[in-house]
This record gives C-alpha cells, structure tokens and sequence, in this order.
C-alpha cells in the first residue's frame, strides 16, 4: 500500500513512520506538515492510504477530507477522541488512533485499511449487477459506480485490460474483462460472437458473410459463433 | 507528583538506538516551541490559540508517559473551552517537569 502522513507536528509524522517501517508492504510515499501541499501531491499522485491528523491549523483534517476529490483510505490520527463519531459519517475513513500510537493499535488499523483496499480493488476489477430482474449493470469507473440499462448496450469490445461498453447514449472504459460482463449480460439477448466482440442480438441491423452491422459498427463474427448466432436469429 | 518517563518512547524504538536518537532529538526541538506557542497564546489570552496549543501539548505529556497529566491538559483544555484558566498553574507544573525531563534524555 502506498501511504502520506499528514500532520503538523513532526514528533506524530516520526512515529506514524516508524510504525509504517515495521509493515511490509506499507511504503510511504510522502510527509506533510500541512493538509494544503498535500492536496496538491494527491492532484498529481494516487494513494491507498492517508494517516491525516485532524488538528492542524487553518485547513484541518475534516475540511480536508471534504475538499478531496474521490477521497482514498484515510485514517485519522489525533489526541481527541471526541472527533469519533464525527469521523464514522466519511466512508472513506477506515479507522481512528489515539495519539500516541501504539504498535498493536497501528497493526489493527492497518488491517482495516487493507482490507478495505482489496474490497476496492475487487470492486474495480468485477462489475456487478444490482438485480438481474432490474435489468441494470453497475460499472466501476474512476472510484465510481455508474449505472447502466442492460438494453442500451448494443455491443461490448475487449481492448487489453479494459472494455468498452457502447450503448445508445454513451460509451464506456471499464478495467474489466469481456469473460465478467459476458456472465453478467443476459444470455438470451447478448452473444459473444468473436473473441473481442460481445453484441446484443437485438440490435443487429443486418448479417454480410462474417460481419455484422449493428448501429454503426461492423462487427467480425468468428467461424465457431457463426452458427451459434445464426440459430438466435429468426431467420424466414 | 508524576514523573515523566521513556516507556512509550522505549517500546517504540525496541532497541533501534537510531531512532530513538531521532524521535529525542525531535522531541527536544519541538517541545520548547509548544510551550513557547502556549504561553504567548496565554499572555495575550487568546482562548482558540491557547486550546490549540494545549491539545498539542496533550500529545508529548502522553509520549512522556504522564497519564494523570494527560487527563489534566485534557481538562483544562475543555476548561479553555469554557473561557476558565482555573488549571493553568497544575498544567504549568507539567509543562516544567517535562522541560527538565527532556534535558536528562
């Protein structure tokens, strides 16, 4: 996991440091002494976690948490506890701790934090459907989950770690893999005709050799799909 | 009256002498400027300055290991809160004893 420390007092940043070179895999990237440089570095740099202290002057930890766009992992450091509760309305905050730190306290809050990392990078890799009856997909895209009607999807194409999901309106970049969404889509209506191309049969305008048209797209259709598509259609 | 000590400081470092050097040294410097903050905050009887200066004392007491201090700064800062300086002279005492105690490490 890659990690700042955010705090005004050095004596804080020192020991949350320390603690963090006693974990493998927790590599901190940066310190600041002020919320305000480190907004700047989070606009050029992704983190999985930030130790953020809540007083700190002017621009304190809960203005900064607000600020932040997609906030990552955050976890609060501070001598008072009164700020518990107000720090469980963030989703974004994983845990709390008690100045001054201590090691099995830190170990806690680190597994907290790491698992809610791998939460959210399973999350970015699978898509999920909320209700197969509802007909909609959810997409993770940049931290987000975008929601889209299944029937608007004409066609999906695989290009490397991503797809891309065209529909009516829209299209979509999702770090996923045409395997995932082919088992979310519905099997009466989409087909996977070639290796790269999943399509929904509904939209196909017209079939030339082992093309398809549909909307604008013309779409390969593999030697092996072929038949399987063509006994979907209800040819005359 | 409570005596700072090293346990935290001593089981943080478990023996890294390096950095216990570092954290001490750092410790040093940034203690005296606390309480430099905290007492003009308290000359010019600026209550939000002095409340903040306070809470930040709060996490050297307790690095220092002084419990019963720590539930003392704790106190007086709600105090502050409330405009009250009833516990200014018991916070001083921890603000002294601290002073003295970091020249020893």
């Amino acid at each position: 996991m890659k990690c700042i420390i955010i705090d005004d007092e050095a004596t804080a940043r020192l020991i949350i440091s320390k603690h963090c070179s006693d974990i493998k895999g927790l590599n901190v990237l940066e310190e600041f002494s002020n919320a305000m440089d480190a907004m700047k570095y989070l606009n050029q740099h992704t983190v999985d976690l930030i130790f953020l202290d809540i007083h700190m002057p002017g621009f304190n930890g809960i203005d900064f948490i607000q600020t932040i766009k997609n906030p990552p992992n955050v976890i609060l450091t501070t001598s008072d506890p009164n700020f518990a509760i107000e720090a469980f309305e963030y989703d974004c905050i994983v845990d709390y701790l008690i100045k001054p730190v201590t090691e099995e306290r830190f170990n806690k809050a680190i597994n907290k934090a790491s698992n809610s990392v791998k939460v959210a990078q399973k999350t970015e890799t699978n898509i999920t459907t909320q209700d197969s009856t509802d007909n909609v997909l959810y997409v993770n895209i940049d931290r987000r989950l975008i929601k889209i009607d299944m029937p608007s999807i004409y066609l999906v194409e695989a290009k490397g770690d991503y797809i891309m999901i065209k529909t009516e309106t829209k299209n979509y970049i999702v770090h996923s893999t045409l395997k995932k969404i082919e088992d979310k889509l519905p099997d009466h209506t989409f087909l996977k005709v070639h290796r790269s191309y999943v399509i929904n049969v509904s939209k196909i305008i017209d079939i030339e050799d082992n093309c398809v048209l549909i909307k604008k797209d013309i779409i390969p259709v593999s030697r092996s799909n072929r038949p399987i598509l063509m006994k979907r259609l209800n040819l005359l | 009256m409570e005596t700072p000590n090293k346990s935290y400081i001593d089981n943080l470092c478990r023996g890294d002498r390096a950095f216990e050097t570092k954290l001490v040294a750092v410790i040093k410097s940034e203690l005296p400027e606390e309480i430099k903050v905290y007492n003009e905050a308290f000359v010019s009887t600026n209550f939000k300055e002095l409340a903040e200066a306070v809470h930040k004392l709060k996490h050297k007491i307790s690095i220092l290991g002084l419990e019963k201090g720590y539930a003392l700064a704790a106190q007086y800062e709600n105090e502050i809160h409330d405009e009250q300086l009833e516990l200014s002279q018991n916070f001083d005492e921890i603000l002294d004893s601290m002073t003295e105690y970091i020249k020893t490490l």
